[in-house]
């Protein structure tokens, strides 16, 4: 009798971990959208997800924010309808997506101009971009090179697995070498964090993180704000990307979600998150 | 009446085929685990090898050029083991006399009761997210190093020797006392006590000036990261030691008393050797907590892959191995196995092996005490 309980027992216990261990079913449902990548590009997806979802109940979106390069990673490997990106996608990753079947389309639905932050209580007001890129290379290290007090300057940026810190490399840098100084940080937010409770530091992060609480400064005499960032006058800009396998079915949800940059309310979430849209209404 | 208490063929058949499917399924369950082990280890050699065999070995051991996203990558690393070496000392030198003092309390010092207390709630340090640490580490103690710098490091500084400080005045004080004459004893031991832990005193006083005057640049360095992973490595520490301070016995105390020892020479001479190798265990997994750990040096540490100048300037941001690997997976390319993915896999491998070390030798040390013990 013990025996027999025991060997039902097994069975119940084998048939509890089968179930458990099955794939999960409905991964490509039509009113489910799966959005991973940038975390520059996350907030507008969220906002357009929260959006979405209150006008279309029954329709299931969710955003991760897991950086540019995993966003891409995921539409290779098929795991996600649409990567968002702070940067093109590399000839790597399409060659890689060609090569499994997968057609990556960029799809611009805003701009992001880079602020160079710093605190509130630093003196300087305006640089140049060779000086950041001095600053960043490590040639300037002390900010009474730049006319401040007599510390020296701490450098953050973003980690390089970023988009932001690609743009950066990319808009800034030159290809020149980021010193070794600089101190490496997970996400816009927290940058803003380092830099508002370190009156030595200088960080750079979207337009869309810059607050009271940090100052951003004027870059080659232009203060980044929406109008110069989309007129291009402003020089550390970048477009935002969300990439879909191939064009989405006309009016299929994954269409429509894709499509809410171009309307009024869209253009009005990425301005309140603190982008610039890439149409006026 | 016999034949019914034997069963018939067809049920013993079921019986017996039940019970092997049962034996077989609880046993694929329990190896599973080890299962798990081999096949990380198989999967980070695989990936581990092919960077070696691109990038070669010398330049990942000996170089501090860390640029693996440029388009000439540099996988200089040696900046990278400094680091995660540096946090590790830094760590164990705040968790492993705080550790052992507070086992030692524990066990032999504090009344029973109090221990009832005590030992849950430092336990319970264990069950707080590492993220939650990490938070904190950036958020406060960042900020609080940068504002206050000098003094935090200096009240640090107090927390970590002043009770290494009581005890070593206890300890050589009543050493000094006992060679005195019995009626003198009491009094030269007060008056011992006084004399050193004054002297004792003096010292830190003079370290804290010292430490005071340091300015902090920035908060998120290796000294932030060292106080927050040797508290989170203290219930491991406390808890284990405290185990293996309670495993010595009553017999043994008793005895040391029985031929006149003070309560200072019982720890010091009988409970502590008897114990030394189940402490050094707890020492040895309270450090690979230190090691291990990962989201509090990724968020504090500063992660600039740079050695500081001098190696022990713990006040300059370092980078970890730990982190670099939490860091860079995202943009490591799988897809085309570049060497910058590989990279990642050759540090896991080191941290694997020293890992692996480190247990071999608390394994080798267990044991030896348990036959010690008998």
């Amino acid at each position: 009798m013990n025996r027999f309980r025991s060997a039902l027992m097994t069975i119940a216990l084998a048939a509890v971990l089968c179930v458990s261990f099955m794939p999960v079913a409905g991964f490509a449902q039509a009113n489910k959208i799966i959005v991973d990548g940038s975390t520059t590009v996350g907030p507008i997806a969220k906002a357009f997800a929260e959006y979405y979802m209150s006008k279309n109940p029954g329709v299931n979106i969710t955003v991760s924010e897991s950086g540019s390069g995993n966003g891409a990673k995921s539409l290779i490997n098929g795991t996600c309808d649409i990567a968002t990106m702070s940067r093109f996608m590399k000839d790597e990753e399409f060659k890689a997506a060609v090569a499994k079947g997968v057609y990556p389309l960029g799809t611009v639905i805003a701009v992001d101009g880079l602020a160079v932050i710093v605190h509130p209580s630093c003196p300087v007001q305006a640089l140049t971009t060779d000086q950041i890129r001095d600053i960043y290379t490590g040639t300037i290290t002390n900010w009474k090179e730049l006319g401040g007090p007599n510390v020296p300057i701490v450098l953050i940026s973003r980690d390089t697995n970023s988009g932001t810190y690609e743009s950066f490399e990319a808009l800034v840098l030159n290809k020149q070498k980021i010193s070794d100084r600089a101190e490496y940080v997970g996400s816009g937010g927290a940058i803003r964090s380092r830099v508002q409770s370190t009156p030595a530091a200088i960080g750079y992060v979207g337009l869309g993180f810059v607050d009271k609480t940090v100052k951003a400064l004027k870059v080659n005499n232009v203060y980044p704000d929406p109008a110069t960032v989309t007129s291009g006058l402003y020089p550390i800009a970048r477009p935002l990307f969300m990439f879909t396998n191939g064009y989405p079915k006309m009016g299929s949800h994954l269409y429509s979600f894709l499509n809410l940059y171009l309307t009024q309310k869209g253009q009005q979430i990425i301005e309140e998150i603190g982008f610039v849209p890439v149409t006026k209404y | 009446m016999q034949r019914q208490l034997l069963i018939s063929k067809g049920a013993r058949r079921f019986n017996r085929l039940g019970a092997l499917f049962g034996h077989s399924l609880l046993g694929a369950i329990a190896s599973s685990s080890v299962i798990a082990l081999l096949f990380i280890f198989y999967f980070i050699m695989r990936d581990a090898l092919p960077f070696f065999r691109i990038e070669g070995v010398r330049e990942f051991f000996t170089s501090t050029h860390w640029y693996p996203s440029r388009d000439a990558p540099e996988f200089g690393a040696l900046a990278i083991f400094v680091g995660s070496a540096l946090v590790t000392l830094g760590a164990s030198i705040v968790a492993v006399p705080l550790g052992i003092l507070a086992a030692l309390c524990l066990s032999d010092i504090l009344p029973f009761s109090v221990r009832q207390v005590a030992k849950p709630v430092i336990e319970m340090l264990a069950a707080i997210p590492s993220v939650v640490f990490g938070f904190f580490a950036l958020v406060v103690f960042a900020p609080l190093l940068q504002t206050h710098g000098g003094s935090i490091i200096a009240a640090g500084a107090w927390i970590v020797f002043a009770p290494l400080g009581l005890v070593a005045v206890a300890v050589s004080s009543d050493a000094a006392a006992s060679r005195l004459p019995l009626k003198a004893r009491a009094a030269g031991r007060v008056g011992a006590a006084v004399l050193m832990g004054s002297l004792a005193i003096l010292a830190l006083l003079a370290l804290t000036g010292f430490l005071n005057r340091l300015p902090v640049s920035t908060g998120t360095n290796a000294f932030n990261v060292s106080i927050i992973l040797g508290i989170m490595a203290l219930p491991t520490i406390v808890s284990v030691s405290e185990d293996a301070l309670n495993a010595v016995g009553r017999e043994l105390r008793e005895g040391s008393y029985a031929l006149g020892a003070t309560r200072a020479e019982t720890l010091l001479k009988v409970v502590v050797p008897a114990a030394a190798s189940g402490i050094l265990a707890a020492v040895i997994l309270g450090v690979m907590r230190a090691v291990g750990e990962t989201m509090v040096v990724w968020m504090a540490s500063g992660n600039a892959a740079r050695i500081p100048s001098p190696w022990f300037n713990v006040l300059e941001p370092v980078r970890t191995l730990t982190a670099t690997i939490a860091g860079d997976m995202g943009e490591a390319d799988q897809v085309t196995g570049s060497a910058r993915y590989h990279v990642l896999f050759a540090m896991a491998l080191c941290l694997l092996a020293f890992a692996f070390i480190m247990n071999l030798v608390s394994e080798y040390v267990v044991r030896r005490s348990r036959k010690m013990r008998g």
